[in-house]
Formats: C-alpha cells, sequence, structure tokens
C-alpha cells in the first residue's frame, strides 16, 4: 500500500471519529448519541491500528464496544420511559462549555503545535505488538496486571451489590 | 504540505486534543448522567491516543501497556458508574444530575 493510500485512509478515520464525537456532544437525543459513541470507538480502534498496537485495537472493540456501549445502552433502556418516544437531555452552560471547549482544546493544540519539536528517538513501532504485550504483562507489570485484575473484581462485585434488586422491590 | 501528507505525532495528538474538549463539553452541559458517563469515555479515549502515538514514536512498550490498564480501569468505572445511576434513578424516579443535592432520600 502506497504512502499516498495511506494517508487518505488515516484521515478518512480521523474524520470519522471526530466527526461522531462531535455528534455524540451535540445532539440531544440519548439515543443518537449512544449510537454515534459506537462510531467514535470504531474509528479509535482503527487509529489504534495505524499506530501499530493490533492488540489494543481488538481490545477496544471487544471491552468498549461489547462491554461499555452495550452497558450505557442498557442505562438508557432502564433510566427511560420506554413508551417515552424523545429521549432528550436537557443541556445548560452551554456558553461556559463552549469556552471550555475551545480553551482547553487551543491550549493543548498551541501547547503542541509551538513547543520546538519533540525528540525522536529515531525508532519507532513495528509490526504486531501481541508478543511484546505478553512479554512485558508477565515481566515488568506484573504487579500493576495483578492490581487491575483484583481492582476490576472488586468493582464488578461492587457493581453487582449496588445495583441488586430487594424483594421489598425498592432500592 | 509536507506536514499534512506524512503522518506524524502531530496528527494523534490533535485528535485527542478534539476528543478531550468534546468529552468536557459533554461533562459540563448534558444533564443526563448517562450522557455525562459518555463524555468520561471520550476523554479516555483521548488519553490512550496520546499513549499510544507517544508508544509509536517512542519505540517502547510504556504507552501501550498504560492504555491497557487505562482500558481495564474504564470497563471497572462505567460498570460502577451505571450500579450508581440505577439506583439514583430508583430513589429519585429521574438521572437529571443537575438536580440531585443530597446523598440520601
Amino acid at each position: 500500500m502506497s504512502i499516498q493510500t495511506t494517508t487518505v485512509i488515516f484521515y478518512l478515520f480521523a474524520a470519522l471519529t471526530v466527526c461522531s464525537a462531535a455528534f455524540v456532544v451535540l445532539t440531544r437525543n440519548v439515543i443518537y448519541s449512544a449510537f454515534s459513541l459506537l462510531f467514535t470507538f470504531f474509528g479509535v480502534a482503527a487509529l489504534y491500528v495505524f499506530l501499530s498496537a493490533d492488540f489494543l485495537a481488538v481490545t477496544q472493540v471487544v471491552v468498549y464496544v461489547g462491554g461499555i456501549l452495550v452497558l450505557l445502552l442498557f442505562g438508557v433502556m432502564f433510566t427511560n420511559s420506554i413508551m417515552n418516544p424523545s429521549q432528550k437531555t436537557e443541556v445548560s452552560n452551554t456558553l461556559a462549555a463552549s469556552l471550555l471547549f475551545l480553551g482547553v482544546t487551543g491550549g493543548v493544540l498551541y501547547s503542541f503545535f509551538a513547543s520546538p519539536g519533540w525528540m525522536s528517538t529515531g525508532k519507532t513501532l513495528q509490526g504486531s505488538i501481541v508478543g511484546p504485550v505478553g512479554f512485558e504483562t508477565m515481566s515488568r507489570y506484573v504487579l500493576p496486571f495483578e492490581m487491575v485484575s483484583i481492582l476490576l473484581l472488586a468493582a464488578l462485585i461492587g457493581a453487582a451489590f449496588l445495583a441488586r434488586f430487594d424483594n421489598k422491590g425498592n432500592s | 504540505m509536507q506536514q499534512l501528507t506524512t503522518i506524524g505525532l502531530n496528527h494523534y495528538l490533535t485528535i485527542s486534543a478534539l476528543l478531550l474538549g468534546f468529552g468536557l463539553f459533554a461533562v459540563m452541559t448534558r444533564k443526563n448522567a448517562i450522557v455525562v458517563l459518555m463524555g468520561v469515555e471520550l476523554i479516555l479515549n483521548a488519553a490512550n491516543i496520546n499513549f499510544l502515538a507517544f508508544s509509536k514514536y517512542n519505540g517502547g512498550m510504556q504507552g501501550v501497556m498504560f492504555a491497557l490498564f487505562v482500558i481495564v480501569i474504564a470497563a471497572a468505572e462505567a460498570a460502577i458508574a451505571l450500579a450508581i445511576v440505577i439506583n439514583i434513578f430508583k430513589i429519585f424516579k429521574s438521572v437529571d444530575v443537575s438536580k440531585r443535592d443530597s446523598l440520601k432520600e
């Protein structure tokens, strides 16, 4: 694949990601937001492939699209009446939030582009990273790996405990 | 033109800055708690893109490993937050976060 084709595909996925993320925050309909978030997650997964993080791209699709997005959709279904066709969310602080958006994004971009350039080490990640990820997980990062697994177990038990139904029917 | 046609670090940093801004916008403006959660997911994705971009152009594996841990913690956060939101809905019959200022009924 030539450099030109790769560049065009990159810009397509970047536009998909940014536009669907903008639609998530600009539409009032909660269902539209959730489904637009699907395209954002797929676009980000494609960007991970461009960053030669293929394992992370698959994990992104499995965890975010298969897990978190389904959870969010369940949340939308639970907390809105199904009979209510317009599941709109109200907005507040629009002016302040627009200023915050412009300030944060502009400031971050200015600090990126005004800096004289990142020091390059001369080498980049190439090829598949599945092997290195497994090696690092079991050598340098084995303690964070175990800690995060215990955290996930505790969080899921806590979530199931919090969201359970009583026999009495209330909370 | 050379800047635009060769994909470099700055392209990824631009995308992640935009995602961060949109996520902050959603967290600040929306009154529905679920949409606030979606904004938090956008912010986490922006951080992940930054981690992976620096890892790619650094040649090391540190960013990749931390991006993996960020994904796991995002899953835990979504589960807990959804449980809390469902509890709020059961007690107050609404998920409007701008009206909730008490910790119990």
